[in-house]
């Protein structure tokens, strides 16, 4: 039996990384199972209350207020870690990663400060970014917002604004662009060439591009839309604004289209304008059947198979074939998927429906099957990046330690024939996160699961893709050449 | 239908930016020599008194 203990602190602002920072170092403190440390906007508030977290003296919290919310083993621990989480807001400038550095409060004084700003990168919680990229729109600026939980409305009525002032609009929810070589949220390291990237999928796009880069070419640009661009309410205006853009563009030679299954009546639209263009075209709808499509288009069913068509050849530097594969004790039969990229997750799920496995997610593709409750029977592959995982904590990419927990259960699990891993380097990304997955490797049983990892990444890279590499294989993790390829390893060992 | 010039231009060479959030995203196009600069964002009031007051002062 635990305890829910929180409390208010009004008029308070910190931004949301350095607050997950608090979550963690609060949730590590003795006897606390969980914390929480959130801004009061009405999505935080519903987040906390599903949790179980937002007591009674939370529910009045709004925007302008700091809610610091525990579980506890007991209300003594509870009431230690409040006064610890008090304690630690109070330590001066916590959250200024550069206190020093003057900072502008009103678009128009940081257009005063950098002349010629074109872009805004919106990353505020999503109540508030619509309105950021409203006030950036009529500056004349192109926007992409990082920020996800903008009302569907919201974000319809954006993008026509952007279209009617011949603005970019990436996103909302879009987590990875570059621009000109611009790494914007989550990217990679590539360097420029003349395939271009229009995607609704953040690790989608950072895969392609990987894949493509680690195969000697380059990207012109890769233009995030958000995820829900090409669901019928929004209609793909962002896409086909994307499209324009690079169908345009002199250094794009050929184009790459990502995204989930659009609505039917959007992917009649986009594809109609891809059979208008004289480029070529790869389209990937992840989890859709076969498509009819325009000449100039050739469909790709898992992210692998969009870098080859792109590329004209294989991408794989590894083929499967020479990769260790030894066969699992009779009792280990099942893969556990444990994904910090969405699109990852459920390309592995595509790999699997293919080679007629049935797995189960907590974010299933059209037609797959939802994660079941209680024991680990099955394929299971987790989108850890989901809601449900990240609760007042870092994304997996930007924290590789919350998939401890899970990735510790796994190897010890004693049904589990194999573990897929990604790991996602590049802006934005956690500086070492094969070094979390080392540690939960080395301490686990000799007799644990085989590992089969990716890395969506680059040698330019911060982190360094052969040195990530080089840190897995050293104890023992097997390192495929894609996702895709380790979805294909990992079914390879279980039916050895 | 032809790209809006002003989409045209953004991809002619790298943006300059203003970002708005998370500081992370700032320090990285720092460090990959993009133009940035940081917005200090607090979210708007929602207290109407304090609203109404801050009216009155402005």
């Amino acid at each position: 039996m635990t305890v829910a203990l929180c409390r208010v602190r009004r008029g308070f602002y910190m931004d949301s990384a350095a607050l997950m920072r608090l979550s963690q170092t609060i949730g590590a403190l003795p006897g606390i199972a969980q914390a929480a440390l959130m801004i009061g906007s009405p999505s935080n508030k519903r987040l906390m209350a599903e949790a179980g977290l937002l007591g009674a003296a939370a529910e009045a919290a709004g925007p302008n207020d700091l809610v610091i919310a525990v579980r506890a083993a007991d209300a003594g621990a509870g009431e230690a870690a409040l006064a610890e989480a008090e304690a630690l807001l109070d330590r001066p400038r916590i959250s200024q990663s550069d206190a020093g550095a003057y900072r502008p409060r009103s678009f128009a004084a940081a257009l005063d400060l950098l002349g010629g700003a074109d872009l805004a990168l919106i990353s505020v919680p999503g109540e508030f970014a619509a309105d950021e990229a409203r006030k950036a729109l009529r500056q004349n600026l192109h926007v992409m917002i990082f920020s996800d939980n903008v009302p569907l409305a919201e974000e319809k009525a954006l993008k026509l604004e952007a279209r009617e002032r011949g603005l970019l609009l990436m996103g909302p929810d879009c987590g990875s662009a570059i621009i000109a070589g611009a790494p914007l949220g989550l990217a990679n390291a590539v360097p420029r060439g003349a395939i271009g990237i229009v995607a609704a999928s953040g690790t989608g796009l950072q895969e392609v591009a990987c894949l493509i880069a680690r195969a000697g070419s380059g990207i012109s640009h890769a233009i995030g839309v958000g995820g829900r661009d090409l669901d019928a309410a929004i209609g793909g205006i962002g896409t086909l604004a994307a499209i324009d853009a690079l169908d345009d563009d002199s250094a794009t030679a050929a184009i790459v289209l990502i995204s989930k299954p659009p609505a039917d009546d959007v992917a009649r639209c986009v594809l109609e304008r891809v059979g208008r263009s004289s480029k070529p075209f790869t389209i990937c709808f992840l989890g859709l059947g076969p498509t009819t499509l325009p000449a100039n288009a050739r469909e790709a069913a898992t992210l692998r198979d969009a870098a080859e068509l792109a590329l004209g050849h294989s991408a794989s530097e590894r083929p499967i074939a020479a990769m260790k594969r030894t066969p699992p004790a009779a009792r280990r039969r099942w893969i556990r998927g444990l994904y910090s990229g969405g699109t990852l997750c459920a390309e592995a799920q595509i790999v699997l429906r293919r080679a007629g496995e049935r797995s189960y997610s907590n974010a299933p593709i059209p037609g797959g099957e939802a994660l079941p409750t209680g024991e680990s029977a099955g394929h299971r592959l987790i989108d850890l990046g989901a809601d449900e995982y990240t609760l007042g904590k870092p994304h997996a990419i930007i924290d590789p330690t919350m998939r401890l927990p899970h990735l510790t259960q796994a190897l010890g699990d004693p049904t589990v024939a194999v573990v897929l891993l990604d790991l996602v380097l590049g802006y934005g990304a956690h500086r070492d996160p094969a070094a979390a997955i080392v540690e939960a490797v080395a301490a686990a049983p000799a007799n644990r699961p085989a590992i089969v990892a990716s890395i969506c990444g680059t040698a330019e890279d911060k982190q360094g893709y052969d040195a990530q590499v080089a840190k897995l294989t050293a104890v023992g993790i097997v390192l495929a050449s894609s996702n895709a390829a380790a979805a294909e390893h990992g079914l390879a060992i279980v039916n050895s | 239908m032809t790209t809006a010039p002003r989409i045209a231009a953004l991809l002619e060479a790298p943006p300059r930016v203003i970002n708005i959030g998370l500081p992370v995203f700032a320090e990285e196009l720092q460090a990959a020599a993009i133009p940035v600069v940081q917005l200090d964002w607090r979210p708007p009031i929602t207290d109407p008194r304090i609203r109404a007051l801050l009216a009155k002062l402005s």
